[in-house]
């Protein structure tokens, strides 16, 4: 193990290149990293990434770690862990950052039993104490009612998966240099316990919920399958996606990759639209970063009012069909 | 097909936001007046998967908690819903417990129980949210573990588990036994049946502590933890919603789309 220990970024990409959501882990890690006088390290696992690995770089990594293997949907998550272990084992990370994304969600707890480590999901700031350099851990709890401040207490590394959308993506820096470390893959495979049969990607239609500037949702208020052809047309005049929250995903109204909240996507469009949606804290940790929220709910009492811009206290059956009409007037 | 399911008792997520209360001072969530505890959601959808997965191949269900005043009500709703037994873990020593603590209390009572194909565990509670133990008990029993599972089979003598994903599914297959944390898309549990409830009032629920199921005590209570909490507050969002009002829902959505347009919002 070096003397020196560093910050260790996990990150993800997606046809070659370095995902959003990897970019805001930078920004969050180059704060830790001056905070502790550590440099900044990021591993990238996967098929051709070594233009993520330069680009990672210019993002602000000193070393990148490079293994030349299966994507994570192609993979099983066993694999990933032992491959970080033994990273972490070699080189003494001091923090370990995820996303909370599909491969945060699912490695870090696992990864942190394996090295004794703390952990912590779903972090959406964390801070080192001047004082004690623990690392303080600010993660929304009991459904996003409350937030918890966590330090850790012993000298052990700690695994921390971060929220999607509470960091700006760290910038490009043409003049940065760093270091590439290809690592070489020695899993055994004999300690790997079961098989990857098969991996689905649905092919959402349309824009991708991350992406996407307007995003119309509805909820347990429109009562049935039906009622999403009015939210899908409203979208679709506004150039937007449709959302859902828990209660159409559970009740099979639309499909479940729809869902917004904490269980589900995390999303900050410009305008946010939503229908039938009493406001229940899990949901809106997944929309409460939407520069623009407009409430449709026929109950005024609705705890979404207190979230909103703007509001209608009405029946959605009314109001969508009028504002469809008035959208296209206003856009033509 | 023999399963353990872990489950939690926690204060009932689906309050008002406005009933939700803490003293900040003691860093404690203070329970809502008159709205009695519940099974933590997910851990009631991992006991449904477990009952589907007997409903096919029977065997047994059994089920864990650690609750320090030796409550049996959620373990008693999970026998309603169709499980064969349960287990408290009561003990002074496991106060102040860590996820890590918990995962090993737990870990300890399930060898303790012996024979099982399958654990299963919320993917997390709705109290703390930490989506911790399930992973840790599967790290410290060295089990397979697939995570947020919405399904689960048995094909060829191996399990086979349905992941939900953001943007889709993937399917494992791993040898039991296995730890399968459930995701809630696995759907309704089913409601307790009147004859489910009065042969669980019937059952005894054995009330395990810490040298029953061998615990090591390093391993337990605030001690043990691998962090403090420094602070539990409740976030300030300081909005302010212009209702639109109209004589008719119609009119009120004609005015609310040209002060969107006003406002620069479309």
């Amino acid at each position: 193990m070096s003397d020196k220990k560093e910050v260790l970024i996990c990150g993800e990409v997606k046809g070659e290149k370095i995902i959003t959501i990897t970019k805001e882990l930078m920004t969050t890690g180059r704060k830790l990293c001056i905070d502790l006088d550590q440099p900044l390290s990021f591993l990238l696992i996967g098929q051709n990434i070594q233009e993520a690995a330069n680009e990672a770089i210019l993002l602000g990594a000193d070393k990148v770690y490079t293994a030349e293997g299966a994507s994570w949907v192609e993979s099983l998550p066993e694999h990933y862990v032992s491959i970080i272990v033994d990273i972490c084992n070699q080189t003494g990370s001091s923090i370990i950052l995820f996303s909370q994304t599909d491969m945060g969600r699912d490695i870090a707890s696992r990864l942190a039993a394996r090295l004794g480590a703390g952990v912590c999901l779903d972090c959406i700031e964390l801070a080192i104490d001047p004082d004690t350099k623990s690392l303080l851990q600010t993660k929304p709890v009991y459904g996003g009612n409350a937030m918890a401040v966590w330090a850790s207490t012993n000298n052990k590394p700690q695994v921390i998966t971060m929220r999607p959308r509470t960091a700006a993506q760290a910038e490009p820096d043409t003049s940065r240099k760093g270091e590439i470390v290809p690592v070489a893959l020695d899993v055994n495979n004999s300690m790997i316990k079961g098989k990857l049969l098969e991996t689905l990607q649905e092919d959402v239609k349309g824009i991708r919920l991350e992406e996407a500037k307007v995003i119309v949702t509805g909820g347990g208020g429109i009562g049935g399958k039906e009622g999403f052809q009015l939210i899908k047309e409203l979208a679709q005049i506004l150039g937007g996606a449709v959302g859902i929250s828990r209660v159409p995903c559970d009740e099979g109204w639309m499909p479940a990759g729809h869902e917004i909240g904490q269980t589900g996507h995390m999303v900050s469009p410009d305008l946010y639209i939503a229908v039938g949606i009493s406001g229940a804290p899990q949901h809106l940790a997944g929309c409460s970063g939407s520069k623009c929220i407009i409430a449709i709910n026929k109950d005024p009492e609705a705890h979404i009012f207190k979230e909103a811009d703007f509001g209608i206290v009405g029946d959605y059956r009314e109001a969508l069909p009028v504002l469809i009409e008035k959208f296209k007037d206003l856009l033509a | 097909m023999d399963i353990i399911v872990c489950v939690k008792k926690i204060p009932d997520p689906e309050i008002p936001p406005a009933k939700f209360k803490l003293d900040m001072e003691s860093k404690r969530v203070i329970p809502p007046e008159g709205i009695p505890p519940v099974i933590n959601p997910y851990d009631e959808q991992a006991v449904e998967l477990a009952l589907r997965l007997k409903d096919k191949y029977g065997g047994k269900i059994t089920v864990l908690t650690i609750d320090n005043d030796a409550d049996t009500s959620i373990i008693k709703h999970a026998l309603a819903m169709g499980a064969d037994e349960g287990i408290v873990l009561a003990d002074k020593a496991f106060e102040g417990s860590d996820s890590f603590s918990i995962s090993h209390i737990l870990s300890q009572a399930i060898q303790k129980v012996g024979n099982y194909d399958l654990v299963l565990c919320g993917r997390q509670a709705a109290d703390w949210d930490e989506g911790l133990v399930g992973a840790i008990i599967a790290e410290n029993l060295s089990l397979p573990l697939v995570t947020l599972a919405e399904a689960a089979d048995v094909v060829d003598g191996k399990l086979k588990v349905k992941r939900v994903t953001l943007d889709g599914y993937q399917i494992f297959a791993v040898p039991s036994p296995a730890v399968v944390t459930v995701s809630n898309e696995v759907g309704q549990p089913r409601l307790p049946s009147g004859w489910g409830i009065i042969s669980a009032s019937r059952k005894q629920v054995p009330v395990l502590n810490a040298g029953d199921i061998d615990a090591d005590p390093s391993q337990i209570g605030a001690k043990a933890a691998r962090r403090s909490l420094v602070k539990l507050f409740i976030p300030v969002r300081e909005k302010k919603c212009e209702i639109i009002d109209g004589e008719t829902t119609a009119e009120a959505s004609v005015k609310l789309a040209e002060r969107l347009r006003k406002a620069g919002v479309i």
